[in-house]
């Protein structure tokens, strides 16, 4: 066992990036997720490993130092929470736009506007589906506990370096503000100058090497015809991600006559409905999808000729569920039940739901 | 001896009085005749080469006419989003401090849309340089008033004349960011005459010194001409940037600590 401790989510999400190596967090504060920024200073990582830890003029600042950052091939990343997040929304599709690696973290609260503070889902479309103007996707990881916060910080600098391109981890204030026990990875150190000229010379603007080809960061191509091959190569990116890159998990779902699908800390709350639900003799299983971009559009498609019907679970007034029953083809019936507003539902309403919405079908 | 024979003799070394320098690309520039922009890409690249810091060198080009400072200048850039430069600056800058750091940026983009990233950055004292060129218009998107277009001056979206009781006063951007402790070196330039080019240099120069002495943030503007903006000729435009912006934004030196 490595190093154990009873944490915060948002704490945690601090301590991973300075373990696994980050160069640089730009942030600007914002409740749930304030805790991110502030345990980093706390923690002083630039004395201990060189990280560079900002706090921004604003969000718009935060994700283009960000994009800046990224653009000399380094581990950078922002956090923030909803409304912030929709003014990085510029930055995001820039990043994008720029095929450039980063990790933002959105610790969602509820909305529309300045909303509340309270955890919500209601930013799934926005993650999922853009945001930000353009054709083009995040990869978007979706924790369900501490301990995921923790992996996934990792994870998602992976992923983003593996695909050049940006990825979300969209988690919720359920998550960010819980404490839990969790196993904090092992400290990488930063990457080297000459690992950077390896893993990213080809396109990383940290100066033209003698001899060499200089480097260009943009998202800007004026020939239409150079834009539509440049959006082919990103469409083809976005593919392989589906291929390759799509996490899920199954609960009980060998036996099930029905599926619960949520993700991050409505899949809590379903893990316990499915075993109230299983008291009462419903055989219920529960699929949470973790990448939400890519999605488990295939791995949904493999439970229909075994399940009767799917209760889509999210703290939204349904934005998931569209993608749910884009898999679904309207094969079996597909419901949604959501609180919102910053309301977290319990296990027990989960199960009511499921039976007026489906098994009363 | 027939002409091309002749010229070729004389492009030889001994001849050689003035070469274009290697870190300015052959690419032909698309600015318009009489445009500022084209000579401050050369002083920069100038610089750069004296300097020998081609290799250590990234630049941040903005939107606007300006967007594509990266075909012209041979070293590593970043393309920003509109008013975004420092902010990108800002983390290169830090992530990578011994490197040369650089924004390009026009009015609309520095004074009107990137307003709060320049004033933060200046007030943070980033050790970059900022190359800020005021021609008192959008040039790019076909000559819309920008936060600098002076008193009276006839813009597509001031088409009577910007009318400051309606639309605010021309911004003078230099001595609002003298006044922040994070500036060091702060300085008014052109570049319409041979001599005001020598002086320039000199600017830009001390600029990229300073980022080698880690002083933190040089802001240099350059009052320049936008002749298709303006719709004056080159020449016009000269007189008219020399009868109109020089009173209302003065050449000279600001602030050098
Ligand atoms: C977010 C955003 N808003 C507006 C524009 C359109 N736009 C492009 S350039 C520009 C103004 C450029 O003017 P300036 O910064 O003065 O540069 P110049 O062309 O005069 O050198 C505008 C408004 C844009 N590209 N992005
Ligand atoms: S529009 Fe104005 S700023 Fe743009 S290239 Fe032409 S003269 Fe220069
Ligand atoms: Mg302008």
């Amino acid at each position: 066992m490595g190093d154990v401790r009873l944490m915060k989510g948002n704490e945690v999400i601090a301590e991973a990036a300075i373990r696994c190596g980050c160069d640089g967090y730009f942030g600007y504060p914002i409740t749930p997720q304030s805790e991110i920024m502030e345990t980093l200073m706390i923690r002083k990582p630039e004395d201990e490993t060189g990280m560079v830890v900002l706090q921004a003029e604003s969000e718009v600042a935060a994700i283009n130092m960000v994009y800046g950052g990224a653009s000399c091939g380094k581990k950078v990343m922002t956090s923030s929470s909803s409304p912030g997040i929709s003014l990085k929304a510029e930055g995001i599709t820039y990043l994008a736009g720029a095929e450039l690696p980063a990790l933002i973290v959105n610790i969602v609260r509820g909305g529309p506007g300045l909303g509340t503070i309270q955890p919500a889902q209601s930013d799934y479309f926005q993650a999922v589906k853009g945001g930000g103007h353009g054709d083009y996707k995040l990869i978007v990881l979706a924790p369900a506990s501490v301990q995921e916060m923790n992996d996934f910080v990792d994870l998602g600098f992976e992923l983003s370096f593996k695909y050049l391109n940006p990825a979300m981890i969209l988690s919720d204030g359920v998550i960010g503000q819980m404490m839990e026990k969790v196993e904090l990875s092992d400290y990488k150190p930063r990457w080297t100058d000459e690992e950077i000229e390896k893993i990213s010379g080809s396109w990383a603007t940290n100066g033209k090497k003698a001899g060499g080809e200089r480097n260009i960061s943009t998202s800007l191509d004026l020939d239409s015809a150079k834009q539509e091959v440049f959006n082919h190569k990103l469409q083809a990116k976005y593919r392989a991600m589906e291929e390759n890159d799509v996490r899920f998990e199954k609960i009980a779902c060998d036996d099930a006559d029905y599926l619960f699908v949520a993700y991050g800390s409505s899949a809590r709350i379903c893990q316990k409905s499915v075993e109230l639900a299983r008291e009462k003799g419903i055989k219920v299983g529960l699929l949470r999808p973790i990448t939400l971009f890519p999605y488990p559009t295939k791995q949904i498609q493999e439970m229909l000729g075994q399940v009767k019907g799917i209760l889509s679970v999210e703290m939204s007034a349904g934005q998931m569920v569209e993608d749910v029953r884009l898999a679904v083809e309207g094969k079996v019936p597909v419901e949604h039940f959501g609180r919102y507003g910053g309301i977290i539902p319990t296990p027990e309403e989960v199960v009511e739901a499921l039976e007026e919405k489906i098994l009363g079908k | 001896m027939t002409a091309t024979t002749e010229i070729n003799n004389i492009i030889s070394e001994e001849n050689l009085v003035y070469k274009k320098t290697d870190v300015l690309l052959d690419n032909e520039m698309h600015y318009c005749p009489g445009c500022t922009h084209g000579v401050i890409h050369k002083v920069i690249a100038e610089v750069i080469e004296e300097m020998d810091i081609q290799d250590k060198t990234i630049g941040v080009s903005p939107v606007g006419c300006s967007v594509l400072a990266y075909n012209y200048l041979d070293i590593d850039w970043q393309q920003a989003a509109h008013g975004r430069a420092p902010a990108l600056a800002t983390a290169t800058s830090r992530l990578m401090p011994d490197k040369y750091v650089f924004t390009y940026q026009g009015d609309g983009d520095l004074a009107s849309i990137g307003c709060a990233e320049i004033m933060h950055a200046c007030n943070r004292g980033e050790n970059i340089v900022v190359v800020f060129v005021n021609n008192a218009i959008y040039g790019m998107t076909g000559g819309q008033m920008a936060p600098t277009t002076l008193e009276g001056q006839v813009t597509a979206t001031s088409p009577y004349g910007r009318d400051c009781a309606t639309t605010g006063f021309p911004m003078k951007m230099s001595e609002m960011v003298s006044l922040l402790p994070g500036t060091r070196f702060v300085t008014r330039q052109s570049a319409e005459t041979a001599g005001a080019v020598r002086k320039l240099k000199k600017a830009i120069r001390k600029g990229f010194e300073n980022t080698r002495e880690k002083k933190g943030l040089s802001f240099i503007e350059i009052v320049g001409t936008c002749s298709s903006g303006w719709k004056l000729s080159p020449t016009q435009s000269n007189e008219w940037m020399k009868e109109n912006m020089f009173p209302y934004y003065p050449l000279g030196t600001l602030k050098d600590e």
